[in-house]
């Protein structure tokens, strides 16, 4: 059980998050920043709810606010470099005429 | 929370937990004051970089002190801070840009730092994925001890180091006030209390003009708003820190593989959102693509924002304040708070625990500001 994978993208544990929060990361952000929870490609939309459950378990905290999850932040899906440095058709036509 | 300190320090970044380390170390009872979590501000959002290559000696001389300290620092503090040294690289893209390479170089190697001007072929050597003519690029300048390390971690060993020694660590709380009598301290107010002290540190980056506007100080620092964005993982490609004083760039792969880095685009650097600015994410993602072609297939995975808190003469302020003795400075870092905080949080401590002061920290002091004698760091990026 304590091996289950909390954090796909960066293959972190039940048991690293149990760990990191008995050795005092009781804070999500700290506990994201320690562990790299989010950092993946989902941008913590898998484990952050987890986390946040485990957090509230273990340190017997009251129910933390959902707004205190880490907001995730475009891309939405990862983009080549290349897409993000084209220049914008629309606007170039725009220019043009 | 504790009622009286020796010491508070407000700021829970690299600074005011270095500082803790180090004043707790010599036995100061030391408390410290912070509003979100250890690493909230610009600590937690910097580009990680640890540069000793400088256009001024007082910022060359620090850095390179720095480096000494980071070199032992994950011993010292039983904690892996994921230093890694592989170089930085500063582009040179033209004479004039030769020549002023040429002066900074002569001047960091006056200190002591192994830093030279390299050829395009050595530049593609040491970073394989560059292309010198693309940039274009006609060498550049190398120090192969600068390099990087996890700022969040740096930042929690330090907290944890200082717990550890007994300095008391507040989270989640936030200065309300600062209580003065004639030119003294005499307690900080939060929302969780007050405590009775004589000498407060002010570290809160971002934060500090405000704290300062407390106890009726005045700083010229100023906020800027700056974004990174961070690639996928990839296979190891170059260690060495990547950038150029011309177009602002910085970059740089990571342990974990992700390469990360930023690029300044004046007209989004004075709005407070969090959020990517298209003009940004194009604009790195074109010049990155023309300093390292082959990366145009690699995805961007995320991006986020900080605030590099800045001062006139970009180079931060430090020391006591001459109306207010007990109110030190440990703040306008402009961009660089976590590279110089070995150093800087060990000269303060020095100047608390025995009022020793040093030549460098007192061309830092902020009278500087009012005297109007003061060099300007130009070696500044991202």
């Amino acid at each position: 059980m304590k091996k289950s994978i909390v954090c796909r993208c960066e293959d972190i544990t039940e048991e690293d998050v149990l760990c990191a929060i008995r050795e005092g990361y009781t804070d999500l952000e700290e506990l994201r920043k320690k562990l790299r929870l989010g950092m993946g490609p989902c941008q913590g939309r898998c484990c952050m709810p987890l986390v946040k459950r485990l957090l509230q378990k273990e340190t017997g905290k009251a129910a933390i606010p959902d707004d205190s999850l880490h907001k995730a932040r475009p891309p939405v899906v990862p983009i080549p470099l290349s897409s993000l440095a084209s220049e914008d058709k629309k606007q170039k036509e725009e220019e043009d005429s | 929370m504790k009622t009286k300190a020796e010491v508070v320090i407000i700021g829970g970044g690299v600074n005011g937990c270095g500082l803790a380390y180090n004043l707790s170390k010599q036995g100061v009872d030391t408390v410290l004051l912070e509003s979100h979590y250890l690493s909230s501000g610009a600590t937690g959002r910097c580009g990680a970089g640890i540069r000793q290559q400088w256009s001024t000696k007082e910022n060359a001389l620090l850095a390179i002190q720095s480096v000494k300290m980071f070199e032992t620092l994950s011993k010292e503090l039983d904690y892996d801070i994921e230093l890694r040294q592989g170089g930085y690289m500063i582009a040179i893209h033209d004479e004039e840009g030769m020549r002023e390479a040429e002066e900074n170089v002569s001047l960091q190697k006056s200190l002591g730092l192994d830093v030279d001007i390299i050829t395009t072929d050595e530049m593609v050597d040491i970073a394989p994925l560059l292309d010198p003519e693309n940039i274009p690029a006609i060498g550049a300048t190398f120090c192969p001890t600068d390099g990087h390390a996890n700022p969040f971690k740096t930042t929690f060993a330090y907290g944890q180091a200082a717990r550890k020694n007994g300095a008391e660590i507040n989270t989640h709380t936030t200065v309300t006030d600062i209580k003065t009598k004639g030119k003294k301290i005499v307690a900080v107010k939060t929302d969780r209390g007050t405590i009775k002290t004589d000498t407060v540190v002010n570290c809160a980056g971002i934060n500090s003009k405000e704290i300062a506007a407390l106890c009726d100080i005045s700083l010229p620092n100023y906020g800027l708003r700056k974004e990174i964005i961070a690639t996928e993982r990839l296979q190891p490609l170059f260690e060495a820190m990547i950038i150029s004083f011309k177009d602002g760039i910085y970059f740089s792969q990571q342990d974990h593989g992700q390469i990360v880095g930023g690029i300044p685009v004046s007209e989004t650097q004075t709005t407070c959102s969090s959020m990517p600015t298209t003009q940004f994410v194009k604009h790195m993602a074109q010049t990155l693509i023309r300093y390292a072609p082959r990366l145009k297939d690699i995805n961007m995975l995320r991006h986020w924002t900080g605030f590099y808190d800045v001062t006139p003469d970009a180079r931060p302020i430090l020391g006591a304040v001459d109306e207010l003795p007990g109110f030190i400075q440990c703040n306008g870092f402009s961009g660089h708070g976590f590279m110089l905080s070995p150093i800087t949080t060990k000269m303060l401590t020095e100047l608390i625990v025995s009022e020793k002061t040093n030549e460098v920290l007192e061309s830092l002091n902020l009278r500087r500001f009012e005297s109007g004698d003061f060099e300007s760091e130009t070696y500044v990026c991202g």
